[in-house]
């Protein structure tokens, strides 16, 4: 079936492709030339906005929490397919509840006969683990096909999430110390703002959603913040353009022309990283929907609006180009730059 | 911007045209592959995600290793002041990390020093040159003397335990007969052992959480096991159980006939007389020597062979053993049986292996996991190159041929590397398409401006890849610094993620720089263009 669909688009794009080859399509403009959004005099709308929001995530996350994946917090997982073809869930909770390993939960995902079964961390050490393992393969017997397991000791757990943080911080670290050298150390402090936003964001989103905290929701951080950046970059590229060429425009004005230039750009980027990003989300499976979810959100959600409501305006709190006109005797504002 | 030399050109297209046949191995059954010479052989591995396998992370106690050693340490003290005769009193005690002994007589302490600094080796052999050594001896006062291990020498015995434990642990997993399994040293104490296509590692588990220490030794009659469960235990014996229920004791000599490391070989077979299942072995020269030595000795006494402190069985020594082998019955299944001559074969453990992490996956669900991934990556490239071409028309069509040919570089650099290929990893690749896709729109973008800014056609392009270019490098080192941070800290599936990210990244750079441009300025020779359709 998928095979024939496969098939047919692809037929579909061939022909497309010649049309476009010879001219034949008319142009599809998803941004009008020449806009002139006045996006700098939103920030005192979207600068409370983005406080008020940074902080309900902050309560959330001190409230609500993460839901910490077995990675981080230790335990066992199961995933199994009932060989029936429907997996009787009271059944199996009986059962597993009778092997005194505590709170046994049980999740019924993507059809009937698939069950996710997570035991927390078991008191007594790695070993503990093991013997709650064997206890588990035991109880569910020849009912069920066991797909996937996973068992993490404590200290193992323990080790991830703080590998986890620092890498994360490390990554924050290394991206301003790269920024601060292509640019002045405003835009690096400019882009710091807007990444911690970004993460906070994120994290009231895993905090409200409850989506398991793990190994890949770091991995997902860290492309949304290199996304996010990559956005930010492309506008800061053009600010400090502008700079050089236009000494005497008003910052607010300055600001606004270089956001509006790039628009177009920023938005064509997202439909294609969106289009990409669903047909993950929708056929990607199970093992990966988490790991989208949260990608959609920092990446077209909270990314965009960084780089153009957060990461732009704010330069000009931090007095970027200020002092324009007296720079100008000698030296000139901007790092030379080739480009 | 827009001119190429001849050379130059083809030079790119090579390049494309190379990075891209790399990853022709992977679309040929494996079997064919293994008939074409080694260099075409590199291929992409798929990672235990998608194939399905095993992994485990074993930790080596380094509590025993460094119990171990202080325990050898208080033999040896033992034995120095006993061969030269200085007097102790209260025996050696070995308290947290130190051996210690009170020397009677205040005279003795130097001489006592001396002896005992001979115990030390430097570390790292003959070819040490640190200067420093295995043990510190120093006075700590009152006539008493302290033996410390310093760290550099428990870190130095830890490496050799791992060393020793990772050829173990290889020869182990071998004789399960599976097919490329990966053993590698992690960090300072662990050992990772991938094994893929196992699905249950119960068995894998069971033979390497044995440490398969191995021992010939007498059985002590002077004491019934039951009054020496009272208390009544010689100094030189200790209470031992069986290996198999009921849980019997034994009262079983602490000094060793003959060690596990004396044999040669192990096999499982049948008892010829009772149909059994049974363990024959046979040891080597010196150990055939000793066993036969103390069997002669022993006529009429039961000997005890102990496995890990437990006693397998006790039989009674009925004539002397001479020829060098011999077998072990102890109420064995045929697996339990096969399991013991597999341990024995592959040696002792040097200390004990503990399962911190364990994560397996059944093979049907990580080929469900591959179908959904390439769906995926079907459906978002399709929905990408739509868009592209209704947004850019003719553009779009390069960008297409740029964007596909970038996904072949990254398939080819991924076999060039036998990287491995996760279901994280796979999200990465559609990812990618995204950033690449970025690029041209960057460039794009420029040029369309550069026209509304008054600029004719041509000047237009040069212009617009002139500027987008510095954007694109920029844009993409920021990603880049996060992959590679992602690479540094993760594991397994997210390392994968990282992996392809960090490629994607470098083939979407050089084909913004070089392919994308040879095509427009293909174009643009070939048209002469007054207008451009952007």
């Amino acid at each position: 079936m998928t095979h024939t669909v496969l098939i047919g688009l692809g037929v579909l794009i061939a022909v497309l492709t010649v049309v476009a080859a010879l001219g034949l399509l008319p142009s599809l403009r998803i941004v009008p030339d020449n806009t002139h959004f006045d996006f700098t005099r939103f920030r005192r709308i979207s600068f409370p906005i983005s406080a008020a929001l940074s902080i309900l995530a902050i309560t959330l996350f001190f409230t609500h929490g993460l839901n910490l994946g077995i990675d981080f917090k230790g335990g066992t997982l199961l995933e199994v397919k009932a060989k029936s073809g429907v997996a009787d869930i009271a059944a199996m909770r009986t059962s597993l509840d009778a092997l005194g390993l505590g709170e046994v939960q049980l999740q019924q995902f993507g059809g009937p006969e698939n069950v996710l079964i997570r035991v927390a961390e078991q008191p007594g050490g790695d070993a503990a683990q093991q013997a709650a393992l064997a206890k588990l393969r035991g109880a569910l017997g020849d009912s069920v096909d066991i797909q996937r397991t996973e068992v993490l000791g404590p200290r193992v757990a323990g080790e991830l999430l703080a590998y986890g943080m620092i890498g994360l911080m490390l990554a924050i670290i290394a991206i301003l110390i790269y920024l601060w050298f292509r640019f002045e150390w405003q835009f690096a402090l400019g882009a710091m703002i807007a990444n911690v936003h970004d993460i906070v964001l994120t994290i009231g989103f895993m905090s409200v959603s409850q989506v398991d905290f793990d190994l890949t929701s770091i991995a997902a951080l860290l492309t949304i913040l290199g996304y996010s950046l990559n956005d930010t970059v492309v506008i800061y590229d053009r600010i400090r353009e502008m700079l050089r060429r236009y000494k005497k425009m008003p910052m607010p004005q300055l600001l606004n022309e270089s956001i509006n230039s790039t628009l177009s750009r920023s938005i064509i980027t997202h439909v294609t990283v969106t289009l990409a990003l669903l047909a993950l989300l929708l056929f990607g499976g199970h093992a990966i929907h988490s790991f989208t979810a949260v990608m959609m959100f920092g990446v077209v959600l909270v990314g965009t609006y960084t780089s153009i409501f957060i990461a732009a305006p704010i330069l000009i709190y931090l007095g970027v180009g200020e002092h324009r006109e007296d720079a100008k005797e000698d030296a000139p504002p901007a790092k030379k730059n080739k480009a | 911007m827009l001119y190429f030399t001849r050379w130059r050109a083809l030079g790119i297209i090579l390049t494309a045209l190379i990075v891209c046949l790399f990853a022709v191995p992977n679309f040929f059954p494996e079997a064919t592959v293994k008939t074409w010479p080694a260099w075409a052989q590199r291929r992409i591995v798929l990672g235990l995600d998608l194939q399905g396998g095993s992994y485990l992370l074993l930790e080596v106690d380094s509590n025993y290793v460094k119990k171990e050693r202080l325990d050898q340490v208080r033999d040896d003290v033992r034995r120095t002041l006993r061969d030269a005769k200085i007097g102790f009193t209260g025996g050696v005690t070995v308290r947290n990390d130190a051996a210690e002994v009170r020397i009677t007589k205040d005279t003795d302490v130097q001489p006592a020093l001396a002896k005992l600094r001979e115990l030390a080796q430097p570390l790292g052999g003959l070819m040490g040159s640190s200067g420093q050594r295995d043990l510190e001896v120093a006075d700590a006062g009152g006539g008493v003397i302290r033996l410390t291990i310093p760290q550099a020498a428990m870190l130095d015995r830890m490496r050799k335990t791992i060393e020793q434990s990772i050829q173990i642990v290889e020869r182990r997993v071998n004789e399960l007969g599976t097919v490329e399994p990966v053993i590698q040293r992690q960090g300072n104490d662990r050992i990772l052992v991938q094994v893929p296509g196992l699905q249950d590692p119960t068995r894998l588990k069971e033979l390497l959480g044995k440490t398969a220490k191995m021992e010939f030794r007498m059985v002590d009659t002077s004491v019934p096991p039951d009054q020496a469960q009272q208390g009544r235990l010689p100094p030189e014996s200790e209470l031992l159980m069986s290996a198999s229920p009921p849980p019997t004791p034994y009262v079983v000599k602490k000094q060793v006939l003959v060690a596990g490391g004396d044999l040669t070989d192990a096999q499982a077979s049948f008892d010829q007389r009772t149909g059994e299942p049974v363990v024959s072995f046979k040891f080597n020269t010196s150990g055939a020597r000793k066993f036969s030595q103390a069997t002669q000795e022993n006529v009429g006494l039961p000997f005890a062979i102990v496995l890990d402190n437990k006693v397998i069985s006790a039989p009674v020594i009925r004539e002397p053993i001479t020829g060098g082998q011999g077998q072990i019955s102890g109420n064995f299944t045929v697996q339990s049986a096969n399991d013991l001559a597999i341990l024995l074969r592959a040696g002792a453990l040097p200390a004990p292996l503990t399962v911190v992490e364990e994560r397996t996956v059944g093979p049907g669900l990580g080929q469900d996991s591959i179908e959904k991934g390439e769906l995926a990556a079907y459906v978002g490239s399709i929905l990408v190159i739509v868009f592209m071409l209704l947004t850019y028309r003719l553009f779009g069509v390069f960008a297409n041929i740029a964007v596909t040919i970038n996904v072949a570089m990254i398939f080819g650099l991924l076999s060039l590397l036998s990287a491995t290929l996760t279901l994280p990893g796979i999200a990465g690749i559609v990812l990618t398409v995204g950033i690449a896709v970025d690029s041209n729109v960057l460039i794009y973008e420029r040029i369309r401006e550069e026209l509304r800014g008054g600029r004719n056609a041509i000047s237009a392009i040069d212009a617009g890849f002139k500027r987008a270019l510095a954007t694109i490098l920029d844009s993409n080192i920021t990603t880049f610094i996060a992959a590679a941070v992602l690479f540094y800290i993760g594991t397994g599936p997210v390392r994968g993620f990282a992996v392809t990210l960090g490629i994607g990244i470098i083939t979407t750079v050089f084909t913004a720089f070089t392919l994308t441009r040879l095509i427009v300025a293909g174009w643009v020779r070939w048209k002469r263009p007054q207008s451009v359709p952007i």
